[in-house]
C-alpha cells in the first residue's frame, strides 16, 4: 500500500512541476517533454533518478523523465557490454517497446478513425 | 528592426498594460489537477507492471516496458475514439508528462494529416509533435554512453 | 476621394445589396444562431476534409447571397475575398466554381473589412458592380495550420480565442435597394506593440486597432458618439479591453452602449471559448447576422465596422518575430 502512496505521489509531484512550468515559463508541452526527456538522462547519468526509480517505482518510470532515464541507463549499459558502439545501441534497445508501440498504434488509429468533429 | 527610445518606452508601457488586463490561469487549481491526473496515470502503470511481473512472470524491466506499452495503447485507443484531449483540457500536465502524452503527440498528428495522404501525411506528420523528444531523447542517450565509455564513473 | 491624410469617402456611397452567413453548428448554438442563413450540422460539411468544407462553406456564402440579391453569378464583376489558410485555398477554390473575376486577399481575420473597402473603391470608381465581397475560416483548418492536431490534449489559456468556423459575404453595387451604404474607410497601417504571445491575439491586434480609429476620428472630424455603434472584429475579451482603455487614455472613449466587438457576439458564456471568438468568419457572419439588419431597420444609421488581423504565420512565430496587428475600419450607414 505504501508503494501505490509513493508511486501516485511522486508521480503526481513530477506532473504538477509540468504544470507550473508550463503556466509559468509559457513553454508549450511539447518543450515541456523534451525538457523531462533531457532532464531525465542527465539526472540519470549523474546517478540521482535511480534511487527515485526504486523508491517510487512506477511513479518515477512512467513519466517522461523515466523515458530518459531508461535511454540513459540503456545506454550506460550496453556500453559496459559492447563498448563504444553501445553508446549508439544501447538507448534506443532500452526504449525501442514504447517508441515502437507509439508508431503502430499510432499508425494503427489513423487507420480506424478520424478526427472527430466535437465541441464546434 | 531599428527602434527609436520612444517606440521601445511605448512596447514597455503595452506589456504593463497587457499583463495587467490579461487573465491569469489558476496555478493552484491547474497543478492540483495535474497531480492527481498525473499521480493516478502512474498508479495505473504501477499496476500493469505488477500485474505483467506476477501473471506473466517477467522481470522488472520487461513489466516496466509492458507497462509503457500499455499505456501508449490505452492513449492511442482514447485519442480514437475522441475522449483524450477532453481529460488533457481537464488534466493538462497531468497527461502530457507521463508517456500518455508521448504517446498523444504521436498518434493525433498521424489521425489529423491522414487527408494528406499515408505517406506524406500520416507517415511524415506522425512524428510533427513528439519527434523533438526522440531528437533530444536519443542523442542524449549516446551522449551519456560516450561520456560513460570515456569516464566510467 | 481622400480625406485628411488617410480616409476615403466613397462619393456614391455603394449599396451593400444582400447579405449572407452561413456558419458551423457551435456558432449556431450561440445568440446569433437565429440569425444565419444556413448553420451546417456537421462541421465537416459531408465532405472529406475541413478544407473541403471551409471551400463549400465560402461557396456557399456567396451563393446565397447572391440568390438573395436575385443576381446570377455571371453578372458578378468581380469577387473579393479570402480565409485563413495557406495560400487562401477555400476562396480561390470557391473562385474557381463560381467564375468570377477574382482578387484573392489576405488580411487575417481583418479581410471582410479590406474586401468591403477595396468592393467599395471599385464600385464607387465605376470599375465593378456588381462586386462580391467575402471572406471565411474553420476551426479545425485553423488548429491544424496554427496549432495542434484536433486530438492533441492541450489547455487552452484564458486570452485563447476560438476560430469561428463560418463564412459572410456581401453584395455591393451602385443600383438598387441596399441593407446600408458604404460612406468612408480608412485603411490601417500594421502596428506591433511587440506581443509575441499566439494565445494572446487580442493584444496583439488591439494597438492596431486603436490607430485607425484614431486616424479615421482625426480625418472625419468625428467621435465615437457620432455613431450608433463602433464595432470590433475579434478583438475579444482582452483585446477589446485593451482597446477601451487605449481609446480612453488618448480622450476618445468607447462606452459599453456604443461598442461591440463580433468575437464577444458570437458564442456564451457556456462554449469554453475562453477570451471570445476570432477569424475571418467572426466578423463577416456577424456582419451579415446582426449589423447589417440592424442597418435596414433604422435601429443603427451609422456605424464604424472595423475588422481586425493578426498578421502571423507558424513559420514567423516560430522565428520568434512578434505580431504584427493591422485594422481597417469602414463607415456603414442605413439607405
Amino acid at each position: 500500500m505504501l508503494t501505490y502512496l509513493k508511486v501516485f505521489l511522486v508521480g503526481g509531484a513530477l506532473c504538477a512541476l509540468g504544470e507550473v512550468l508550463i503556466l509559468k515559463t509559457k513553454l508549450t508541452p511539447a518543450r515541456i517533454l523534451v525538457v523531462y526527456i533531457t532532464a531525465g538522462a542527465a539526472l540519470s547519468a549523474l546517478g540521482l533518478y535511480g534511487p527515485l526509480a526504486r523508491f517510487a517505482f512506477a511513479g518515477a518510470t512512467v513519466p517522461l523523465t523515466g523515458f530518459g532515464h531508461a535511454l540513459a541507463q540503456g545506454a550506460i549499459s550496453a556500453v559496459q557490454e559492447t563498448g563504444l558502439l553501445g553508446a549508439f545501441t544501447g538507448g534506443l534497445a532500452a526504449t525501442a517497446g514504447g517508441i515502437a508501440a507509439a508508431v503502430f498504434f499510432g499508425f494503427l488509429a489513423a487507420l480506424l478513425f478520424r478526427p472527430r468533429p466535437k465541441d464546434f | 528592426m531599428q527602434q527609436s527610445g520612444k517606440k521601445q518606452a511605448l512596447i514597455r508601457e503595452y506589456a504593463q498594460l497587457v499583463r495587467r488586463l490579461t487573465p491569469k490561469s489558476q496555478l493552484g487549481l491547474g497543478c492540483l489537477r495535474a497531480f492527481w491526473v498525473g499521480g493516478a496515470i502512474c498508479l495505473l502503470g504501477q499496476w500493469i507492471a505488477e500485474a505483467a511481473q506476477r501473471w506473466l512472470s517477467l522481470p522488472l524491466s520487461a513489466a516496466q516496458t509492458a507497462a509503457s506499452i500499455t499505456l501508449v495503447f490505452l492513449t492511442a485507443l482514447l485519442t480514437g475514439i475522441g475522449v483524450f484531449d477532453r481529460i488533457a483540457r481537464y488534466a493538462g500536465a497531468g497527461t502530457v508528462v507521463p508517456i500518455t502524452g508521448f504517446a498523444n503527440a504521436m498518434v493525433s498528428p498521424a489521425m489529423e494529416f491522414k487527408p494528406e495522404g499515408w505517406v506524406l501525411g500520416t507517415g511524415a506528420r506522425l512524428f510533427t509533435i513528439a519527434g523533438p523528444v526522440l531528437v533530444y531523447g536519443i542523442a542524449s542517450s549516446v551522449i551519456v554512453g560516450i561520456l560513460y565509455y570515456f569516464i566510467r564513473w | 476621394m481622400r480625406t485628411g491624410r488617410s480616409t476615403l469617402v466613397f462619393e456614391h456611397r455603394p449599396r451593400i445589396l444582400s447579405s449572407a452567413a452561413v456558419t458551423g453548428p457551435k456558432e449556431g448554438r450561440g445568440p446569433l444562431g437565429r440569425d444565419f442563413d444556413l448553420v451546417l450540422d456537421d462541421p465537416a460539411f459531408g465532405e472529406k476534409s475541413f478544407e473541403q468544407a471551409e471551400r463549400k462553406m465560402f461557396q456557399t456564402a456567396c451563393e446565397i447571397c447572391l440568390k438573395k440579391a436575385k443576381k446570377p453569378a455571371e453578372k458578378v464583376q468581380a469577387l473579393l475575398g479570402g480565409d485563413l489558410e495557406n495560400q487562401i485555398m477555400a476562396a480561390s477554390l470557391s473562385a474557381r466554381a463560381l467564375e468570377i473575376p477574382f482578387l484573392g486577399l489576405y488580411g487575417a481575420c481583418s479581410t471582410m473589412a479590406e474586401s468591403l473597402i477595396l468592393g467599395s473603391i471599385l464600385t464607387d470608381g465605376g470599375f465593378a458592380d456588381p462586386v462580391l465581397c467575402a471572406a471565411g475560416s474553420h476551426y479545425a483548418t485553423a488548429e491544424r495550420q496554427y496549432r495542434f492536431p484536433l486530438e492533441y490534449g492541450n489547455q487552452r489559456t484564458p486570452a485563447a480565442q476560438w476560430t469561428v468556423t463560418g463564412a459572410g459575404a456581401c453584395l455591393l453595387s451602385q443600383t438598387g435597394r441596399g441593407l446600408a451604404r458604404a460612406v468612408s474607410a480608412c485603411v490601417g497601417r500594421v502596428v506591433d506593440l511587440g506581443i509575441s504571445d499566439v494565445n494572446n491575439m487580442g493584444a496583439a491586434m488591439a494597438p492596431a486597432a486603436a490607430d485607425t480609429l484614431l486616424r479615421f476620428f482625426a480625418d472625419t472630424g468625428t467621435a465615437p458618439r457620432d455613431y450608433d455603434r463602433v464595432i470590433s472584429g475579434d478583438l475579444g475579451g482582452v483585446g477589446s479591453h485593451l482597446l477601451k482603455e487605449m481609446m480612453r487614455k488618448e480622450g476618445q472613449p468607447l462606452t459599453d452602449e456604443m461598442y461591440l466587438d463580433c468575437g464577444l457576439c458570437i458564442f456564451d458564456g457556456r462554449d469554453d471559448v475562453h477570451a471570445g471568438a476570432s477569424g475571418c468568419g467572426c466578423s463577416a457572419a456577424v456582419l451579415s447576422a446582426l449589423i447589417l439588419p440592424k442597418l435596414r431597420s433604422g435601429k443603427w444609421k451609422r456605424v464604424l465596422f472595423m475588422a481586425t488581423g493578426a498578421l502571423l504565420s507558424p513559420t514567423s512565430a516560430q522565428q520568434g518575430e512578434t505580431i504584427p496587428g493591422v485594422a481597417h475600419v469602414i463607415c456603414l450607414e442605413g439607405e
